[in-house]
């Protein structure tokens, strides 16, 4: 049985709609050029709109500040992993980015005299990482949300076209390597179309459902990075997995660091404010992976609460209540909902929870998509564009930063946006013909599905694949574990290329909409499990038990073998390695050195 | 590990194979982890795969899982499993007044045109300043309660006025977005926002019957905006 499929042709094509995506569309829709934007969900339902803290900007609001200080924070959060250019450009547009977004209508919070209101954040720092400085931009601890929605209302305003609840299923990439659009089905009809585009823009978002515990929405399967996986595509620094520390016990909902920011604290089972121990200068607004680590430390020796000491306490019972209800208005709630206490009177019981993805569809700043080529190992892919959580420009490295998640889908979202017109101006071209195999990846998965006999349950398939990433690649990382995990992860692949649905209806058929989302999952979490496995050093989010620190190696991290960022192709299941760039765009490198707080 | 078996009632209905609709009895066991009716539901599609809902953030954010529980709209995410009695079956229907695509999964564009006719952005025609433009916190805070809306539409889909008027009455959740614009101190067009809503229906069709807020999971009160509007609406007539 072979699906017909329909061909439409746009400017552009824009996969996803959340705040890369959207910020995308602006510059886009705004331009004149034709756009499609296709999305799984609703536009405010996307994943952006679970953000709470803030967004990172020098703006200085409450206190001096610069964007070359920001810049340093972020070079040393990412343990010297992002490329220092791309930092420099994010660090840069922060202000005007922030500044664009209020004019769009969002609901910052102020400051007495009318300017956006500022919290300080983990890892945020004033004069080269002396002491916290107020540098997140709040809408009280719903960022996200009204950051969210006021873009989709901007493109509202823009006329900006949606294809909302349709899924992206396939790149489509000649034999040139030009990418020329995608294959997706509209959910509600089951239908199969083709966008035929001259630019496509994947903002896609992370996949951070490859772990059992988790922060992220059902809808994080990593779509756009299993897609350019599968089209040839390397992925880039997929070991690195940001744990956030403060994930709702058992929920594994997110309670942001704005919490910390506002002046919360992480206590143990003795009431002891441990991060004084582990970071003596930031405390508990150390970077995350720091933070994580400590929490883990202080559970694996004994020092846990509850009846099995399995978390750990965030207290803010010593802030004034008239605080908390303004500044973290959706954390009493979300406490009282998934925690069942009263953060007024009671702490919060947290768990460190997988929350981000760090690598993802290498690109350079302009948000292009670059692959290792004849030339060299940064050749832009013709046609493909790709900003926020799925793409890694490198801003984030080994750990990203709280707050530069939402700048970075700001940031990168307007410039591959701008430079998706600019390309699209500068040469006025036909579209460029579809292969004639443009749709056999796609047809072929979708007969696989519908024929499978005796296959793989996908939800008993999907928890396998779960709990294979938090036991072996979770917040610290052992040899013998890794080793195995790979095994594992493979034997689960296995099982997802026989995947069964018992429901073969076309009407919005949420069974096979899982199961197609499982083989981008899996793409992930081999991604991960494989490049972990092979990252001989802790950085970052990647600690291992046999890299330690040593007076040689300080934090277990080895700048002699391993400043390089890991490549992750599926073909052959096989890695390459590019070198990071350590030259930013006009200051001076920042000096590899030890990492504390 | 206690476990407790639920029983439910579901509307199911798929075009591409059912000639009507019906109400289908399943159970499922579900344990102490399972906190909320979206556990319980992502488990009773573990079971058969065929029943459709929408869900992602599981947190009350997104706005997905809005359905009709018990005769009541609310979000799946954020209701708890310990509210229900035992005992009793829990009868869960697509949300009330929209047509049905499939199982628990409404046609939402109506909801959506009505929102999408309030022109749901910030009309400001000034050049854009090099920085933010200036707002108090004491005209910040006029936002609180309008901005948060996730558009999950309980609420519109809960009032009578909305099921009659679907096309013509803008809705709560509409409503309550119109009166954020309104609110905003940098937004300009408060009289073309009016004159938008100066209409038989499109804000009079509300006869404060509060269902709205009565359902809202977020504690939104749009009764209350759609007051403020009709009092701005009398004292430019005057």
């Amino acid at each position: 049985m072979s699906q017909k499929v329909t061909v439409r042709k746009f400017d552009a094509v824009i996969v996803g709609a959340g705040g890369a995506g959207l910020r995308a569309a602006i510059q886009l829709s705004e331009a004149g050029l034709k756009t499609a934007v296709l999305t799984k969900v609703f536009p405010t339902r996307s994943h952006t709109v679970a953000a709470q803290g803030g967004v990172a900007a020098s703006l200085g609001n409450s206190e001096e500040d610069h964007w070359h200080w920001h810049m340093y924070d972020t070079v040393k959060g990412s343990d010297w992993l992002g490329d220092q250019d791309a930092i420099e450009f994010m660090c840069r547009k922060a202000n005007e980015c922030v500044i664009e977004l209020e004019h769009y209508g969002m609901p910052f919070d102020r400051l007495d005299n009318g300017r956006i209101y500022q919290r300080p954040f983990g890892g945020h720092m004033s004069n080269f990482g002396e002491k916290p400085v107020r540098r997140s931009c709040a809408a009280a601890d719903r960022t996200g949300h009204a950051m969210l929605h006021a873009m989709y209302q901007r493109n509202v305003k823009a006329n900006t076209q949606f294809f909302v609840e349709w899924m992206a299923l396939d790149l489509i990439r000649d034999a040139e390597g030009e990418v020329l659009g995608v294959t997706a089905m509209e959910m509600e009809t089951g239908d199969i179309y083709a966008f035929h585009a001259k630019a496509t823009i994947f903002a896609t978002g992370g996949a951070g459902r490859i772990y059992y515990s988790s922060t992220n929405a059902f809808i994080n399967t990593g779509d756009g990075v299993g897609m350019a996986a599968r089209a040839g595509i390397p992925l880039e620094d997929m070991e690195f997995w940001q744990f956030h520390p403060t994930g709702v016990a058992g929920a594994g909902v997110l309670i942001t660091e704005g919490v910390r920011g506002e002046g919360g604290i992480l206590r143990n089972s003795a009431g002891e404010r441990f991060m004084e121990r582990y970071a003596p200068n930031a405390k508990d607004l150390a970077s995350r992976d720091v933070v994580s680590r400590a929490m883990v430390t202080e559970i694996n020796e004994g020092r846990g609460c509850g009846p099995n000491k399995d978390f750990v306490l965030l207290d803010i019972t010593h802030l004034p209540p008239e605080t908390i209800m303004k500044r973290l208005p959706g954390i009493h709630e979300i406490a009282v909902q998934f925690a069942g206490v009263d953060a007024l009177k009671e702490p919060i019981p947290v768990v460190p929870t997988c929350h981000y993805q760090m690598g993802g569809i290498p690109t350079n700043y302009h948000g292009q998509v670059v692959v290792p080529g004849k030339r060299s190992q940064n050749e832009i892919v013709p046609g493909f564009y790709a900003a926020g959580e799925c793409a890694c420009a490198s801003v984030h490295g080994a750990n990203r930063l709280g707050t530069n998640s939402l700048l970075d889908l700001l940031v990168f979202g307007k410039s591959a946006g701008e430079t998706a017109v600019e390309n699209l101006k500068k040469e006025p071209k036909p579209h460029k013909e579809l292969p004639a195999d443009a749709f056999d990846r796609t047809l072929a998965r979708l007969d696989r599905l519908n024929t499978q006999k005796d296959g793989a349950n996908v939800h008993e398939t999907q928890l396998a694949m779960r709990r294979t990433m938090q036991k072996h690649a979770g917040v610290f990382r052992f040899n013998d574990l890794l080793k195995e995990g790979v095994q594992k992860i493979l034997e689960v692949q296995q099982d997802v290329q026989r995947t069964e649905i018992k429901d073969k209806s076309k009407v919005f058929n949420t069974a096979r909409i899982e199961a197609l989302e499982l083989d981008n999952l899996i793409e992930v979490a081999v991604a991960t499990m494989v490049s972990a496995e092979a990252r001989k050093e802790s950085r970052g989010a990647h600690v291992r038990d046999d890299a330690p620190d040593t007076p040689e190696m300080p934090n277990g991290r080895d700048d002699t073998n391993w400043l390089k960022h890991t490549l992750w192709y599926k073909e052959g299941n096989r890695l390459d390695y590019k070198s990071v760039t350590l030259r930013p765009m006009t200051v001076e490198t920042i000096a590899l050195k030890k990492r504390a707080y | 590990m206690t476990t407790r078996t639920l029983q439910f009632k579901i509307y199911r209905y798929d075009p591409d194979q059912d000639q009507k609709p019906y109400m289908q009895d399943v159970a499922v066991e579900v344990d102490s982890t399972d906190r909320k009716l979206l556990d319980a539901l992502v488990k009773l599609k573990a079971v058969d795969d065929s029943i459709a809902f929408r869900r992602s953030c599981r947190e009350g954010v997104c706005g997905s899982d809005a359905l009709n529980i018990n005769g009541r709209n609310g979000l799946a995410c954020l209701t708890d499993l310990s509210s229900f009695p035992d005992g009793k079956p829990i009868v869960l229907r697509p949300l009330p007044g929209l047509p049905v695509i499939r199982d628990l999964i409404v046609d939402m564009t109506q909801f959506f045109k009505q929102y999408h006719s309030i022109k749901p952005y910030l009309i400001n025609n000034d050049p854009p300043p090099e920085r933010e433009r200036l707002q108090s916190p004491e005209d910040r805070e006029e936002l609180n309660g309008l901005y948060e809306c996730i558009l999950c539409a309980c609420c519109s889909t809960s009032c009578p006025s909305f099921w009659w008027n679907p096309d013509k009455f803008v809705g709560p959740a509409g409503l309550l977005a119109a009166y954020r614009f309104i609110a905003d101190t940098r937004d300009q067009a408060t009289n073309e926002r009016l004159d938008n809503l100066e209409d038989p229906y499109r804000l009079f069709r509300c006869h404060t019957i509060m269902n709205c807020v009565d359902v809202c999971p977020k504690g939104l009160n749009p009764t209350k905006a759609i007051g403020k509007i009709k009092d701005m609406m009398v004292k430019r007539a005057i």
